[in-house]
């Protein structure tokens, strides 16, 4: 009698220990706990790592899961790791953050932990239907998240607009799969390739559709221009460490997918998406980029910035091929972590439950607290893309993947981009030093576990902007799970 | 090895079906059936239909007794013995239907109608991670609603109302 269940339990590791330990985490909530316990933090550290280790104990193997529902590479491991690492960074930033907002519960950690677990999901789908269950399930998570303020006007605000919107998109999400399903008879990346592999159907109008509109729901999780409405508000009105998370996160997960599906899937209908898709590259850099030029709020301004960067991933998905793809994923990691570790800069400003996230309320801080001034010019100069940095390395790799791939206007498009958001990064840089504060200047609290989040984010992006093949090696390892 | 299962699992499934009807307690019959169906599952397995039993006590000893429970709960519990009219009528119903299973179940035996060789009886082994998964979202779904809806009144350690 063969097994009822017939599966490679460490590739499943991660997907066992992350709804374990979220399940374990509301099981703990019958046991009292006081109101400034660390108890969910540890729980949620623990099964990120306990995540972690189970991938990593595999990661040279490949596998099919589940009737090759899901697929174990060497692309979804360095997804998972890549995702762990955000989620254990946000844990760090979220640990006095949420005792100071007063939204120190269980569920907090749970959810971020079920988000988590949705992003592994997208990254090792070989299915659009597990691609859909994942999205969902992160969305899901990220939309309670938003809202968890529940007693700001501005979180409710949020959450609601994040959720109607979502919901929407999935809708297109689903209904470009159920067309997809119906051009090809598969759901399956790999199937529907070899179906497409030679077919006369490449200009089948259900086909285009059914990719377009998948383009569109993964096009709202990234927030590419013209779907990144909802991004501001979401951002700005989430507590601070979710937007963090959020923005590293459901991001790198949304590239994950769109990248499986357009080099699995879909290589044989490039003709068709690379047009759609340079569009949407130069319209998400430019509309990001100077949007952001108009923000007085860190949030916000910090929100476009993020779908600049969308743009910037994209023009190297557009690129293609094995460098286009590992450019990509290599920007992701490198995005994820200076922008993790600028949110937990803010999330370390204030005192009690306000939190001031004007430019100007950084005058000043230069000289009060000039390690925490030290930390956020790093990583703006690193958004920037400006040359010790990691940012300058991803943006050099992205560029050139896609000068390499002949798509030099969109590449101009993309260096103007980046002077004009050194613009913005660098106002941040004049506030802190060149500014005097208004009033008193801003309290910063002195959280010892975000502390060790920003240094780690910090150490990091200075290390890769010095070493960066290490991380590019095993980006390219990674996209060779793709081909 | 297999008769001396099948005694116990039989025994077992009689009996509890017997307590599920002659007990007093609605509750505890309530509990009888519990046993009853996994005693159901225990025959299924017998029978080498590995998914059948696992579907018997996840869906019936687990879910729909949980319903059954409810709607116990929701009664009124004190009136445990019922009397009059309206309770011969039931009883009289109860009979009729009892006899005619007996009926029912007596033709199919006489014709010969009981499954010969079966065929595959279990499904491909559980490849389906789409339940899983979907079990984990609604699990999700459940903890966001009972966060956002939570009362006004909040446990320390929660966001104060605004001003």
């Amino acid at each position: 009698m063969t097994p009822l269940i017939d599966v490679d339990w460490w590739a499943l590791g991660p997907g066992l220990a992350l709804s374990g330990g979220a399940m374990l985490l509301m099981l703990l909530e019958f046991v009292p706990a006081g109101r400034n316990s660390s108890r969910g933090a540890l729980v949620a550290l623990a099964s990120l790592l306990a995540a972690a280790a189970c991938v990593w104990r595999v990661h040279e193997v490949k596998r099919a899961l589940f009737d090759g529902m899901f697929v174990h590479d060497t692309f979804t491991v360095f997804f998972t790791l890549l995702f762990c690492g955000i989620a254990a960074l946000s844990v760090l930033l979220s640990w006095d953050y949420v005792k100071r907002m007063r939204i120190n519960q269980a569920e907090y950690y749970a959810l971020l932990l079920a988000a988590t677990l949705g992003m592994i999901v997208m990254s090792a789908s070989n299915d659009l239907i597990t691609i859909f269950l994942g999205l969902e399930l992160m969305s899901l998570a990220l939309y309670v998240l938003v809202g968890f303020r529940r007693s700001r006007l501005e979180s409710n605000e949020a959450a609601m607009k994040y959720f109607l919107l979502g919901a929407f998109a999935s809708g297109f999400l689903l209904y470009g799969i159920a067309l997809l399903y119906g051009a090809t008879g598969t759901t399956h990346l790999e199937r529907m390739a070899a179906f497409l592999a030679g077919s006369p159907l490449l200009s089948n109008p259900l086909l285009l559709m059914g990719g377009l509109l998948v383009l569109v729901g993964l096009g709202f999780k990234v927030a590419a221009v013209p779907f990144h409405m909802w991004t501001p508000d979401a951002y700005e009105g989430a507590p601070t460490t979710v937007t963090g998370y959020m923005s590293a996160g459901a991001k790198a997960a949304g590239f994950a997918a769109l990248l499986r599906l357009a080099l699995v899937a879909l290589p044989d209908l490039q003709a068709s998406w690379k047009p759609v898709l340079i569009a949407i590259a130069a319209l998400t850099m430019t509309v990001g980029n100077v949007t952001a030029l108009l923000q007085t709020n860190l949030k916000r301004m910090l929100a476009y910035s993020s779908i600049a960067h969308a743009g910037y991933v994209l023009v190297a998905v557009v690129a293609g091929g094995n460098e286009g793809a590992a450019a990509a994923v290599f920007y992701l990691a490198i995005y994820s972590l200076m922008n993790l570790g600028a949110f937990g800069i803010v999330a370390l400003l204030g005192r009690d439950q306000d939190e001031p996230v004007l430019l100007s309320d950084l005058a000043g801080l230069g000289f009060k607290n000039p390690a925490l001034a030290f930390a956020l010019t790093i990583f703006m100069l690193s958004l920037g893309g400006i040359p010790p940095t990691a940012g300058f390395m991803g943006k050099f790799y992205v560029f050139r993947a896609a000068v390499q791939a002949g798509q030099i206007p969109l590449v101009i498009v993309g260096v103007l981009n980046s002077v004009v958001s050194i613009f913005y990064y660098l106002r941040v840089t004049v506030a802190l030093y060149m500014e005097e504060p208004a009033g008193e200047p801003t309290a910063v609290s002195r959280s010892i576990p975000a502390v060790i989040g920003v240094v780690v984010s910090l150490a990091l992006t200075l290390w890769w902007g010095l070493q960066a093949h290490a991380l590019l090696e095993q980006a390219q390892r990674s996209v060779l799970g793709l081909m | 090895m297999m008769l001396l299962l099948f005694a116990v699992f039989a025994i077992t499934l009689v009996g509890c079906s017997l307590m599920v009807v002659l007990h007093r307690n609605p509750v505890t019959s309530a509990l009888f059936l519990v046993v009853a169906f996994c005693a159901l599952a225990g025959l299924y397995l017998l029978l080498q239909a590995e998914f059948l039993a696992m579907v018997q006590v996840i869906v019936y000893a687990g879910a729909i007794m949980v319903l059954f429970l409810f709607v116990i709960m929701y009664l009124n519990l004190k009136r445990d013995v019922e009397d009059g009219l309206q309770f011969a009528l039931r009883r009289g119903a109860g009979w009729l239907l009892g006899i005619l299973l007996l009926g029912t179940a007596a033709l199919f035996l006489s014709r010969g109608w009981a499954p010969g060789a079966t065929t595959e009886a279990s499904p491909p082994p559980i490849g389906n991670s789409a339940a899983e998964l979907t079990s984990i979202l609604l699990l999700v779904g459940i903890v966001g609603a009972v966060v956002i809806g939570r009362g006004r009144a909040k446990p320390p350690g929660s966001e104060e109302p605004a001003p």
